[in-house]
């Protein structure tokens, strides 16, 4: 043996010889750097949240909107508080549900690919809802409606974990049975819709659309309980997930029980997706792209990663519902094509750069 | 002492392992040989705690794993899988931090940082701690799984190939670094090789599986001789013994024409 291959304890003792090591101090760098960037996530949506609440068809000043937030002025005061702060609360939340169940699906399955909509638990969550609003039209209730959502969610979730399980479920399989499955849930939708009355097929066009325009305090208070009431179980499981990025196996070996995390983290992110679907209709790619670009500027630590692609959803959503209010006044262009026209050149130019360096 | 007795164990009525029992005192290496297909991985995962055997039982310094919480086994057995994903961008230095998870549940402590900080700088891993584990090399990633598994800092190791394609230099920093804390920490491994050289080379004990029953055991002098790589691997292979060291020069494929040309195993 060559004296290249020194022991353990040379080197360890060499280690210890020095300062601190520069790794260690890197790695702390980054975990400041990435605190940072959640309250500048935070700072934003904020920010976006208060932009949205001033803009908007009706023309109000930014100093009325501002009075009526806080006293009665009537007109304007219902236009605030009926309309537009129930809206933007409800395109925060749906987006940050979706960026949050997105990062989660993904690192339950191991799969970049996988979304709330990849999977087909979108569309899913949407045949339950449509189902309870046909069915029980037009007397239904907004908690049937929610349990519909997820009761669908939870079957294709299903699905999903029972096609990872499988031996040697490729990417590729997951997705195609997502889109599958995707297919399946629009069609049975569609099939409805073609069955319905002009009443029903109207409701069911109007919510397929994507649409944040109904979002009353009830449905906001509804999908605030769906959606965020999972996140701190999941934010406390974060290492978890940090650890099933390596396998199953190397996960058990570290005290992880794989099999369990995902069942329960699975139903956590499909009860999120009902909440965000059921109200507001099918708004896709959020999912799918919030966390691709947080984890491009922040790395995968979910301890970070969660949180921070929960805010970048909401900040996508709530700038895309902004520009979908105004741009073509008063005309609402859906949300759903706007979060796309928004998030895709973002996501492009990331994934191009491609570097997380400066972090 | 880390012991399994009488291990058996099928995937789905195939029989993998049947009565397979192996032990390692604390300081010691033994390792596990045998062709591909023998049953080693599926021996480890089962001392691991990973797959539970239909019948026998794997006692940690006489504690049954599967009794104990999964966080207790991880603090006493570590375990290094023949191979790992990784389809996000994780850096090396989070990839050895999370071998600490056992220890904290939310913010790793300093003696947590400082631990992997030593055992990165050990392995000369310093120039790579932020780079993310996909621009590595197989030998460097090899290495940096091992560092996650060393700041584990249990009493038992368990290796699955860990020096599986790697070069030359690779593999006998990995297995010198084993041997390394064995002697200076006390440290039990099992670990599964294929090079049989390097497998007497750096264990005490050997344990020889062919078709999931252990055909000997011993030490390598003992295990390894022509006759048996013959019955094993189907090779004609000559054994030699020079300054203390055990050599395998491998011939032929057994019961071939003496004039082809040799493989390599
Ligand atoms: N997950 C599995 N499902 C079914 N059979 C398996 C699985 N893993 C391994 N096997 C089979 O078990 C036997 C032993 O495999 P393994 O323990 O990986 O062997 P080794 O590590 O010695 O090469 C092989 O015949 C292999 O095909
Ligand atoms: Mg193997």
């Amino acid at each position: 043996m060559t004296g290249g291959c020194a022991t353990l304890r040379d080197r360890g003792a060499q280690a210890a010889t020095r300062a601190r090591p520069a790794t260690g101090r890197a790695a702390h760098r980054q975990v400041e750097g990435r605190s940072l960037f959640l309250l500048l996530m935070a700072l934003l949506l904020v920010g976006a949240m208060a932009i949205g609440l001033c803009v908007g068809a009706s023309g109000i000043s930014t100093a009325d909107v501002l009075l009526a937030l806080v006293r009665d002025t009537g007109r304007t005061h219902d236009i605030v508080w009926m309309l537009r702060l129930p809206r933007i609360l409800m395109a925060a939340l749906v987006g940050f549900g979706l960026g949050l169940a997105g990062s989660v699906f993904q690192v339950v399955l191991r799969n970049p690919l996988a979304s709330p909509f990849t999977l087909g638990v979108g569309s899913a969550a949407g045949f339950g809802a449509v189902t309870v609003i046909i069915f029980f039209s037009p007397g239904h209730h907004l908690i049937g409606v929610a349990v519909g959502a997820f009761v669908f969610s939870l079957l294709s979730a299903a699905v999903m974990i029972a096609v990872a399980r499988m031996k040697q479920a490729s990417s590729e399989t997951m997705i195609l049975t997502g889109i599958a499955l995707m297919f399946l849930f629009s069609a049975l939708t569609s099939l409805f819709q073609y069955m319905g009355t002009m009443q029903q097929v109207h409701e069911i066009v109007f919510w397929f659309f994507g649409s944040l325009s109904r979002a009353g305090w009830r449905e906001v208070g509804l999908a605030a309980a769906m959606i965020l009431s999972p996140f701190p179980p999941l934010l406390r499981a974060a290492w978890d997930f940090n650890i099933l990025i390596h396998g199953d196996e190397s996960a058990a070996s570290l005290g992880v029980h794989p099999k369990r995390l995902r069942m329960w983290a699975v139903a956590a992110a499909s009860l999120i997706t009902a909440g965000a679907i059921c109200f507001t209709g099918v708004i896709g790619f959020v999912g799918l792209v919030a966390p691709h670009i947080t984890r491009m500027i922040i790395g995968s630590d979910h301890r970070f990663l969660m949180p921070g692609s929960g805010l970048m959803g909401g900040l996508i959503l709530v700038v895309a519902d902004t520009v979908a209010r105004t741009a073509w006044s008063p005309q609402v262009i859906p949300i759903g094509i706007v979060s796309s026209f928004i998030g895709v050149p973002f996501f492009a130019f990331l994934l191009l750069k491609r570097t997380r360096e400066y972090w | 002492m880390l012991e399994a007795r009488g291990i058996i164990f099928a995937y789905k009525g195939h029989k993998v392992l049947d009565a397979v029992h192996a032990d390692v005192e604390r300081g010691e290496v033994v390792s596990v040989v045998g062709p591909n297909g023998a049953g080693k991985s599926t021996l480890i995962k089962c001392i691991a705690a990973i797959h539970k055997p239909q019948e026998g039982a794997v006692r940690i310094d006489g504690k049954d794993p599967l009794v104990l919480s999964r966080r207790e086994v991880a603090k006493q057995l570590a375990y290094l899988p023949q191979s790992l994903l990784c389809r996000f961008p994780v850096s090396v230095f989070e990839t050895v931090l999370s071998g600490r998870r056992p220890y904290f549940s939310w913010r790793p402590s300093r003696k947590d940082v400082e631990k992997v900080e030593q055992i990165i700088e050990a392995l000369a891993l310093s120039p790579l701690a932020t780079r993310d584990m996909d621009q590595l090399s197989g030998g460097q990633r090899q290495k940096v799984l091992l560092a996650r598994v060393l700041v584990q800092d249990t009493s038992y190791l368990l290796l699955d190939e860990p020096n599986a394609g790697l070069d030359l230099r690779h593999q006998l920093e990995i297995l010198e670094t084993v041997a390394a804390l064995a002697r200076e920490k006390e440290t039990g491994v099992l670990m599964a090789l294929h090079d049989l050289n390097l497998a007497a080379r750096f264990s005490h004990r050997i344990l020889m599986i062919h078709r999931g029953r252990i055909i000997a055991e011993g030490t390598p002098f003992e295990v390894i001789t022509g006759e048996r790589i013959r019955e094993v691997y189907g090779v004609e292979a000559q054994v030699t013994r020079s300054n203390g060291h055990l050599n395998v020069h491998v011939l032929r494929c057994a019961g071939e024409d003496p004039q082809t040309p040799a493989h390599g195993l």
